[in-house]
């Protein structure tokens, strides 16, 4: 019996027990608290931008859940740290889209880089929101949705 | 196959492989892997023959019930009413007119708490439930306390996963008009002492539903004995197909109580001005029933006959007493609920994964198990756990499939430790 080429693999394990980036942030610009009722996920997403560059200078999160939502959103705060505001929006945009199985990293241009580990998910629409939580909740800092997100 | 201590496997009192072979979707793979199915508590599988009966009655007997006399529709009556007969006597209910279909165990305690408990709830007066009860069994005692200005009484839980008894004595008053608690909770495999909660709740003038969703397909049940006033079920639960159900109720006390839905076959005569109602049960059967399904439930309760429920119930608890034994050897493993009279149900907690992780990846090695909730917030709550992955199990289970998942579950704390 192998996890190895299945959804639960070392890079999410090691990320869900070593998060990375995982601190509230003081001198954040922009927050948002996300949920998931369906496994109790619940984080909140800071971020410091540069408005004038357009440039999201640092990601950090905080919070608890699976350990699908955990890895995933250690992942993104790494894939996102520096990058610019309409990058972050294009990388949301592919990796929601992967993980309904709208789009296929092995067949188009993607920016997604490791973050294509979460491919996997899409075998199991249930959980799909435990990986798009960060996302939807970075998107709901960036827009500055001061009533938070919920996945239901 | 490993010997968990004491449990003996050899010479199970049923034969595990025959009983498999009757179950199409059992030998199916999932991802590669041979399927293990151990969410019997959600749902169970159905074999050739309640499939086939279905099949069969839907493409050469089919014709609607109670509503024409020509023969094909004379024919699927006998054997939809048959089937009710079938249902008393699996139940051990007096009479075939106290067995009501109803679409499941949901619609049974909504029938009983809105017909029921509209004309006989009132302000003031008291509901009990208890700690360990499906939302079916909750929500809608609820809402009909919250309409009436009622009181919803709850029986506490040991932590063995036990009503407290003496609690529930002292619950009880001369303003108590219902008790409703289930016969196996499906959160912890608990076997309540209903016969005891039913003579307790008579003798202080309340009447008693007991939910038998988890009960009816895994031990007796004799409603004479216990002497509840409603007893229910679901079929989906019980091998035969989803959409059916239903509720044994005393007559004398369903006779008093008005229709909950109202429309074709629940009347005696209807005029512009005004109805009269029909006895039960056709009364709460309003509308077209289900009537293929009525006819599988027929086949499923044939089939579970044809093993016997004395056999059935041996043979699960030693499934049980082997699961059980294997998971309590694992370190870092709970299993919630230790009742000391328990259906074969292991509610397993893990301190070191999140419940809908362990699911994902039993599912990776192709074993079904059912994690969360288990539609009993309020349960998870008492316990102290968000959630639990639950191995419910049937007659079809083998030992082996036990030994798999407690392999599974090793490799699982091992990659998340
Ligand atoms: C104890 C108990 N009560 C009620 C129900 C609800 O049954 P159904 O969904 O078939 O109406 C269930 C099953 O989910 C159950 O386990």
């Amino acid at each position: 019996m192998s996890y190895d080429n299945e959804l639960y693999q070392q890079v999410i394990l090691d990320h869900n027990r070593k998060p990375r980036n995982f601190h509230e942030m003081e001198n954040a610009t922009h927050s948002c608290h996300g949920i998931n009722p369906l496994c109790g996920d619940d984080i909140t997403v800071y971020l410091k931008v540069d408005e004038d560059e357009g440039v999201v200078e640092d990601v950090s999160f905080t919070g608890s859940g699976c350990a699908i939502s955990k890895a995933s959103t250690s992942l993104m705060t790494h894939h996102l740290k520096g990058k610019k505001i309409d990058e972050c929006r294009v990388v949301f945009n592919e990796f929601h889209k992967m993980v309904l199985g709208e789009f296929d990293p092995e067949k188009q241009d993607h920016h997604l880089g490791k973050l294509t580990l979460f491919q996997g998910i899409r075998e199991y629409p249930s959980r799909t929101k435990c990986a798009s939580l960060a996302w939807h909740t970075l998107v709901g800092a960036l827009d500055k949705k001061t009533e938070g997100i919920s996945t239901e | 196959m490993g010997d968990a201590n004491t449990v003996s496997t050899e010479n199970p009192c049923i034969d595990v492989d025959k009983i498999r072979a009757d179950f199409p979707v059992l030998s199916k793979e999932i991802g590669g892997k041979p399927l293990i199915y151990l969410d019997n508590g959600a749902t169970t599988q159905k074999p050739w023959q309640v499939i086939n009966r279905v099949s069969q009655f839907d493409s050469e007997e089919y014709g609607t019930v109670r509503r024409g006399s020509y023969r094909l529709c004379e024919n699927s009556t006998r054997l939809y009413e048959e089937a009710r007969q079938k249902v008393a006597d699996f139940l051990g209910a007096p009479t075939c007119h106290e067995i009501v279909f109803t679409s499941g165990t949901t619609q049974a305690i909504n029938l009983v708490a809105h017909s029921f408990g509209r004309k006989f709830v009132n302000t003031g007066d008291e509901v009990i439930i208890s700690n360990i009860e499906h939302h079916a069994n909750t929500v809608p005692w609820q809402v009909l306390c919250e309409e009436k200005g009622a009181t919803l009484k709850v029986i506490p839980v040991a932590d063995n996963g036990e009503l407290i008894m003496e609690e529930y004595d002292k619950l009880l008053t001369d303003k108590t008009r219902i008790v409703a608690v289930n016969h196996v909770s499906n959160a912890l495999g608990t076997i309540n002492p209903i016969k005891e909660i039913t003579r307790k709740a008579h003798a202080a003038g309340a009447k008693v539903l007991i939910d038998g969703a988890q009960s009816t397909p895994h031990m007796k049940v004799d409603v004479k004995n216990i002497d509840c006033d409603f007893y229910t079920f679901s079929g989906h639960k019980m091998y035969a197909p989803s959409g059916i159900g239903g509720m044994f109720g005393k007559m004398e006390v369903m006779e008093a109580m008005p229709p909950y839905v109202t429309g074709g076959d629940m009347i005696m005569q209807v005029t512009l001005e005004k109805t009269t109602y029909a006895k039960p049960p056709a009364r709460f059967e309003a509308g077209t029933p289900p009537i293929s399904q009525v006819i599988g439930l027929g086949a499923a309760i044939d089939y579970i006959n044809g093993i016997g429920m004395d056999k059935i119930f041996e043979y699960e608890k030693s499934l049980l007493d082997y699961g059980t034994r294997l998971l309590s050897d694992i370190d870092g493993l709970r299993i919630i609920g230790n009742a000391k009279e328990k259906a074969a149900l292991l509610s397993i907690y893990l301190e070191s994964a999140h419940p809908h992780d362990i699911i994902t990846m039993l599912d990776q090695d192709g074993i079904a198990l059912r994690g969360g909730h288990h539609c009993a917030q309020p349960t998870m709550i008492r316990f102290g756990v968000p959630a639990t992955a639950r191995a419910s199990m049937a007659f079809y289970n083998k030992y082996e499939e036990l030994d798999a998942l407690a392999e599974s579950l090793k490799k699982i704390i091992k990659f998340f430790s």
